[in-house]
């Protein structure tokens, strides 16, 4: 909470310059966002790839708020992080929690590989982007933002670029469409059962709608294994689930619980 | 892409400085965005600690006043040994349940499991750091204002703080690693995304009135009566300078999502008992069931003091009051005033819960998706046409008609000839029993007079008849 006091105040007051919080902020996340980006990549459980994906995106919205970008850190942290990754984690925890990829390599010196070439890769990014921007001078910040970053923004994407924001809206809304036309089932007219038909049916003649009971409800043993024992004290089958292998039952777990005299 | 309906935002925003409201009104000296961040360390500590103390002793509380609201509500006492009114109750269970053991379920994943209630206090605690406590107070010497912090986008931090509290719910169902549990974090991660769509568009009418996202400036806003002019002749309603009046609709909708964002009855289905035992947390126990819990608590105070903040005018008693004690909204007393109106949209919270039965999840999402979002959506359009009109001084009164008119008549012509289903008049109950087949449950005869039960009749029988006593004999 100490921390995001600061950063927030950080932000508050920046204008233009690193300040000495920005350049303590950046020190301290700057690691925890490249092990974040390490760790969903070398992860072997599908959510905690996510998670560390989560910590990666966390540190790039508290980023973009200490370079005085207070709106799109905000939002990089509720649309990206609070919406998008859960949606992503919703999927991951449906496909279960023991399903870890597999480590055989089908292509031998992959990883090597692999490895060597996104070191590279990153190399020459890096390098690139440093020298385009050394010893440039930061101009034009204050201006921008001269009534307020939300206030710019708005000015922005609604004056000059609101053709391009709205065709790009366009663009997600028929995107989502099509997914949900992807996904959906074409049902018969019957097939689908409403919730009143669906109670009508629970009470016809012929089906029982009250609780089941019990494995060892009226019987010697608690045990789940014991089948529960029916006024008539026979054994009520219905009571056991069917996935339990079936027990020999001693003589006295079938015998009927005395019930008459102490 | 959801706010792409919103073509108006812009022209609503933008001519409106950030400080729109407040800057140019010399009569209100109180706290804006320039005054943020200049504190010495210590006060901000003392800050801190004071938020932190106030959610900790609020959490306390409203265990106490829920079971004791709910308690008469059903004619009961309610928790009433420990401390005076039973008030010690709370802290009792709080110790109880830290001695307890702690139970780590051997399929659990352990560090997700220890980390899920840690995420879910450390956000309910940081959203409230941008609540407005109140005015500019003498903090030992200092003059600083009653409020931790606040930034430009301050209301957006508590979205973004609600959002990343729902790890916390997910991942402790998850890592469980146990059936309901799970099931529990999903239903929860669907409700607070679809919720959370609903709530964050209904503070969209209140950012584009009040002209800013910082909450300070928002209490500030509501400080100034404003006036409804309508579209033609020259009446005008003055309208009190809260927003709940004004932006009526979108008080509503964020009531109604609030209480879905916090997962509390009529919309806990979460933590459904009697469908998923005990939800997300069924395998927690000791201090991390605890910490989840005080998330919870906390995070009602934070959509209470929210509620308060953008739409009962944040911290300040009602202006008019100030005509006779002047003193009402300044110094230590409008931390009062804010307190008393969390406590009661706290205790409406609790009444809810002690009226309504919980939904059906598939009418819980149809009534987020299909009637809240779509009727914010169009609340959103008016809004900014008013204020566009607002804005255009030289309307003369045909184009003020034509553009309240058309509108308006496009809405009523779809009312009109929208196609309605044709409604069958159900059978007399007489022929439906009849339809039923063979074999079905009995049912008591339609024309059955209960009898008066013997035990009623003595009972009249034998209670004594007092006198009626008259004026004279007093």
């Amino acid at each position: 909470m100490m921390l995001s006091t600061q950063v927030l105040a950080a932000a508050a007051e920046t204008a233009g310059q690193v300040s000495g919080g920005e350049k303590w902020t950046f020190f301290l996340l700057a690691p925890l966002a490249v092990i974040g980006a390490l760790g969903m990549v070398i992860a072997r459980n599908a959510v905690h790839s996510a998670l560390w994906l989560v910590l990666t995106m966390l540190s790039l919205g508290v980023f973009y708020i200490v370079q005085a970008g207070p709106f799109i850190g905000m939002v990089q942290i509720i649309v990206y992080t609070g919406a998008i990754m859960m949606l992503f984690l919703f999927v991951l925890m449906l496909v279960g929690r023991d399903a870890s990829d597999s480590v055989i390599e089908t292509l031998r010196g992959q990883k090597v590989v692999a490895i060597l070439l996104g070191l590279g890769l990153a190399g020459l990014l890096g390098t690139g982007a440093y020298q385009a921007t050394r010893d440039m001078p930061v101009v034009g910040l204050d201006k921008a933002n001269v009534h307020g970053n939300v206030q710019g923004i708005a000015q922005l994407l609604f004056g000059p670029y609101v053709w391009v924001f709205e065709v790009t809206s366009a663009l997600l809304i028929t995107a989502a469409v099509g997914a949900m036309l992807l996904a959906h089932r074409e049902r018969a007219k019957g097939e689908r059962v409403g919730q009143a038909a669906q109670m009508k049916a629970r009470f016809e003649p012929g089906n029982y709608p009250g609780p089941k009971p019990g494995p060892g409800v009226f019987a010697n043993s608690t045990s789940v294994a014991t089948p529960a024992k029916l006024p008539d004290g026979t054994p009520a089958e219905r009571s056991i689930s069917p996935i339990l292998p079936t027990r020999e039952l001693t003589s006295a777990e079938i015998a009927n619980k005395h019930t008459e005299g102490k | 892409m959801i706010l792409a309906p919103i073509g108006f935002l812009a022209e609503a925003l933008t001519p409106m400085s950030p400080a729109h409201f407040v800057a140019e009104d010399p009569a209100t000296g109180d706290p804006t965005l320039v005054d943020f961040g200049h504190d010495p360390w210590w006060i901000v500590l003392i800050k801190v600690v004071g938020v932190f103390v106030f959610l900790v002793v609020m959490t306390l509380f409203t265990i106490w006043y829920e079971r004791r609201v709910v308690a008469r509500m059903q004619v009961r006492p309610g928790p009433n040994r420990h401390g005076p009114f039973g008030l010690l109750q709370s802290l009792a269970d709080g110790l109880k349940l830290a001695f307890k053991e702690d139970i780590m379920p051997l399929k659990a994943d352990k560090v997700v499991f220890f980390l899920a209630p840690v995420v879910s206090t450390v956000c309910a605690f940081t959203a409230f750091s941008i609540m407005p406590f109140g005015p500019f107070v003498s903090m030992f010497g200092v003059r600083t204002p009653l409020q931790l912090t606040d930034i430009s986008v301050a209301v957006l931090l508590v979205l973004a703080c609600s959002g990343m509290g729902i790890y916390g719910i997910v991942l402790g169902g998850w890592a469980s690693g146990s059936t309901y549990p799970l099931l529990g974090g999903l239903r929860s991660s669907a409700q607070l995304i679809s919720y959370e769509v609903a709530m964050g568009l209904s503070f969209v009418a209140v950012f584009m009135v009040a002209g800013t996202m910082s909450t300070s400036e928002i209490v500030n806003a509501q400080a100034i009566g404003h006036t409804l002019a309508l579209p033609f002749g020259n009446i005008n309603i003055p309208i009190g300078g809260w927003f709940f009046l004004l932006l009526l609709p979108s008080f509503v909708i964020y009531s109604i999502s609030a209480v879905g964002e916090t997962n509390r009855a009529p919309f806990d289905l979460p933590e459904a008992e009697s469908e998923l035992v005990g939800g997300f947390h069924t395998e927690y126990s000791s201090l991390k069931f605890a910490l989840f819990f005080l998330a919870e608590y906390i995070n009602m105070v934070t959509v209470s003091a929210l509620c308060a903040t953008l739409f009962l005018g944040g911290w300040r008693a009602p202006t008019s009051f100030e005509s006779f004690w002047p003193g009402i909204n300044s110094g230590w007393w409008p931390l009062l005033w804010f307190t008393i109106k969390v406590l009661l949209l706290l205790f409406v919270f609790i009444w809810l819960r002690g009226t309504l039965p919980r939904l059906r999840y598939d009418q819980f999402m149809r009534f987020g998706w299909k009637v809240l979002i779509p009727v914010n959506l169009i609340w959103i359009l008016v809004v900014a046409g008013w204020l566009t009109m607002r804005k255009q001084q030289n309307l003369d009164v045909m184009d003020r008609i034509l553009l309240v008119g058309v509108p308006l008549a496009v809405v009523v012509l779809l009312a009109l000839l929208w196609p309605q289903k044709q409604q069958e008049t159900p059978p007399p109950l007489e022929e439906q029993v009849a339809k039923r087949p063979e074999g079905s449950f009995p049912l008591p005869p339609m024309d059955l007079q209960v009898p008066v039960s013997p035990r009623a009749k003595r009972l009249t029988a034998e209670r004594e008849t007092v006198p009626a006593t008259t004026e004279e004999e007093v």
